[in-house]
């Protein structure tokens, strides 16, 4: 008896099981199937994006989600990967290497990794505060270089390549945005599947660790410096394989691609996602570019809504889009979700007329100070008005101060559902 | 030897603007132990806030209405948002003052829009004051060595020679203590943060004028002040001002003498390759101090953090 449940405990979960594999089996077929679904160019550029920016998410996240480090500096490690790999384009085109397309964002992850070896050698011996500073500071110092050492970064243009060069790969030439997207996607999920990996293993356990209680896992034996410095490692490698896509879908990099508002950019796209949960980042990326390209278009201070809704992440939701999300599985374990729903309704159907009202003041705000002289008509929801008339100030402002009210009217009643579909039955709350 | 004299004065303005941003944001870090990123932010504030001013009520109203609001705001984010976040621990709080940033520049923007704003020198102190062979040095600038100079004074005063300052100081190292000697902490913490920020904003009224106010203003200046105070020490006073005048110097130094490579490289006994177009060193040759003047303070930074990880004068590992 007591060896049998012994021998239970001993055995280890399989490291492939059909419930692990299952996530990923649908993400891969969801990926062959995105382009039958969304056929158009446009869409495809989209979704190139988004899955280089999941790319990038992921890799950033393995610092600060799962090694607790704040870096103000990563795109450096993406873009000097995408320069990289720009320049073996062009090196290949010229002396006709036979170098297959598919292959280069290894390139792009291994300068990538060689980068993060020279950095990590002094940024990784402490978290927090210092690491933070010395990623700032490097950052900014190569962002800077580029625009003096002219024969790697290209000055103030760039460099730019060509993908199409060579010998096609299985009669493929790259010619075409799908072709493009499938091995964008093929990268996706072979980096994604990497990455989880690595957080499964001791050294990506011990970087979970690290995160938590530096002192405590020194006490174990680990040296706190070098886990973290591995992680920092594989995280320049998986930033520079985004680099490299990068470069094979925009054929150009520019010093944007290193500047602190790009490294600035994916904190928020990993914060907003989530840092706790291993797919935080897939769909902050995913909510970041859709917000990014179709808000985009909507209105010129997205970036506004952008930064507002950054903020009160940070404030009220620290565990990002993921950590809500995750809220959910013990209701839905104890069977109770369903008396989240109707609290659920009364108060985010009036938090959302709240939003759209706010939005609206800020817009017709906004067209009153900046349209162009004698410009007073504005489309806003549909509808078409006078912005400087004050009907449609009054209304904004009323939908917003009576959505906001009755969500906060809500409020209570939601906590205690809350309360009631978080506690299982049988015990008294 | 005038050139010396005269790039000292603007090296000496240069230093002295950024101490009184350091100065702040030093005091707070050594306070809550949190790095606020979006320092410069507010003293891009205060120079909007002065240049609204100054449409109705002149430059000088501007100078004395638009800090007390720059530090009422800030007092009301300590109070309202990074006390919030603070129970969360220091990472987010970083990234609460990182976002606080990004949103503070688009709140600009929104309001004030993305051209640079007609903000002058007041009429009064449109005038040179001396000169030094030939090279003029304006009124203005003389001037803002005056305000900063008396702020540091100020400052000092009330940190070491006043009861105010003696609870900070005690609150900086025993806060439970002080707590329990009856003092309201978190208010002090309220006030250290609302008057740091205040000194960014007096600093952002009297530098928008020379170095225009526009949105990137706290972007060009921000990531110089966290150098700055890296390099001085983390928290420590003394550290920030010899950390910026320091970097003030550097800076100006490197922009006005124009130090090439080449000429270094020659100097030392290396032969100058006949053709430079072919070579992957070529940008070596042609370097030139100008173009790398900017990024000294974080070539500065980044050597100081590996060799000497506490600063120049701080006491203690951030």
């Amino acid at each position: 008896m007591t060896e049998t449940s012994y021998k239970t405990r001993a055995e280890r979960p399989p490291l492939i099981s059909v419930a692990g594999a299952l996530p990923w089996l649908i993400a891969t077929l969801f990926l062959v199937l995105m382009p039958v679904i969304f056929p158009s160019n446009s869409a495809l550029t989209i979704m190139n994006q988004m899955a280089i920016t999941i790319v990038f998410a992921l890799a950033y996240n393995m610092l600060l989600g799962q090694g607790g480090m704040l870096s103000f500096g990563h795109a450096v490690f993406m873009g000097v990967g995408g320069f990289m790999c720009v320049h073996i384009m062009n090196y290949v085109e010229d002396f006709e290497l036979p170098l297959p397309l598919p292959l280069l964002p290894v390139f792009g992850g291994l300068f990538g990794m060689g980068l993060a070896l020279i950095v990590g050698a002094f940024s990784t011996r402490k978290a927090g505060t210092v690491f933070a500073m010395i990623s700032l500071g490097v950052g900014e110092l190569i962002a800077a270089c580029s625009v003096i050492i002219v024969a790697f970064f290209g000055g103030e243009e760039g460099v730019s390549g060509d993908r199409t060069y060579g010998l096609p790969v299985f009669g493929i030439e790259f010619l075409h945005q799908i072709e493009v997207y499938y091995l964008t996607a093929f990268w996706l999920i072979l980096s994604a599947l990497l990455m989880y990996l690595f957080s499964r293993t001791p050294i990506g356990r011990m970087a979970n660790a690290v995160r938590d209680n530096p002192e405590r896992a020194e006490f174990l034996g680990y040296s706190a410096r070098w886990v973290r410095f591995y992680s920092f490692v594989a995280s320049g490698f998986f930033a520079g394989v985004a680099g490299g896509l990068f470069a094979i879908n925009y054929e150009i990099l520019t010093e944007e691609n290193l500047n602190l508002a790009q490294s600035g950019a994916i904190l928020l796209v990993t914060f907003l996602g989530g840092v706790g949960v291993f797919f935080g980042p897939i769909i902050g990326a995913i909510v970041f570019t859709l917000l990014q390209s179709v808000l985009s278009l909507q209105t010129e201070i997205w970036q506004l809504y952008l930064g507002m809704l950054f903020v009160l992440t940070v404030m009220y939701f620290p565990g990002g889009l993921a950590g809500v999300i995750m809220m959910h599985v013990i209701p839905l374990r104890l069977g109770k979700a369903h008396l989240l729903v109707m609290p659920y309704i009364r108060t985010l159907i009036p938090a959302a007329v709240g939003i759209l009202g706010l939005a609206a003041v800020l817009e017709i705000l906004f067209h009153i100070r900046h349209a162009a002289l004698g410009d007073e008509e504005m489309t806003l929801f549909w509808t078409t008005f006078d912005s400087h008339s004050p009907i449609p100030l009054v209304i904004a402002i009323v939908a917003m101060v009576a959505g906001f009210w009755l969500a906060k009217r809500g409020a209570p009643g939601l906590a205690e559902a809350w309360h009631r579909a978080n506690t299982p039955d049988g015990v008294k709350a | 030897m005038d050139l010396i004299l005269v790039n000292l004065i603007d090296g000496l303005v240069t230093g002295l603007l950024l101490f009184m941003l350091s100065a702040g944001l030093t005091l707070i870090f050594s306070m809550m132990g949190v790095l606020n990123f979006a320092h410069a932010s507010f003293y891009m504030l205060g120079a909007y806030f002065a240049y609204q001013v100054s449409v109705y009520l002149g430059f000088w109203m501007g100078l004395l209405i638009a800090p007390p609001l720059v530090g009422v705001l800030g007092a009301l984010v300590e109070r309202y948002g990074l006390r919030r976040v603070h129970q969360y621990g220091h990472v987010p709080e970083l990234i609460f003052t990182f976002g606080l940033a990004l949103l503070i520049e688009e709140v600009v923007q929104f309001i004030w829009g993305k051209d640079q704003m007609p903000y002058a020198i007041p009429e009064i102190l449109n005038f040179t004051a001396f000169a030094i062979a030939g090279n003029s040095i304006p009124a203005y600038k003389v001037f803002m060595i005056f305000i900063s100079v008396a702020i540091f004074i100020a400052l000092l005063y009330v940190l070491t020679r006043t009861r105010v300052g003696m609870i900070i100081q005690a609150a900086l190292t025993y806060p439970r203590t002080v707590e329990a000697l009856g003092h309201n902490v978190p208010l002090v913490f309220m006030g250290v943060f609302g008057v740091g920020t205040a000194l960014a904003g007096v600093a952002g009224v009297i530098a928008g004028p020379v170095l225009s106010t526009f949105p990137g203003m706290a972007v060009v200046l921000g990531s110089i002040v966290f150098v700055t105070i890296v390099i001085g020490g983390l928290g420590s006073l003394w550290g920030a001002l010899v950390a910026s005048l320091l970097i003030g110097w550097i800076i100006t130094f490197a922009k006005s003498y124009n130090i090439r490579m080449e000429d270094i490289l020659t100097g030392i006994g290396i032969e100058k390759p006949a053709d430079l177009s072919e070579s992957l060193i070529r940008d070596l040759w042609t370097v030139t101090s100008p173009q790398i003047a900017d990024i000294l303070p974080y070539l500065l930074m980044v050597l100081i953090l590996v060799f000497r990880p506490y600063g120049l004068f701080g006491k203690r590992d951030a």
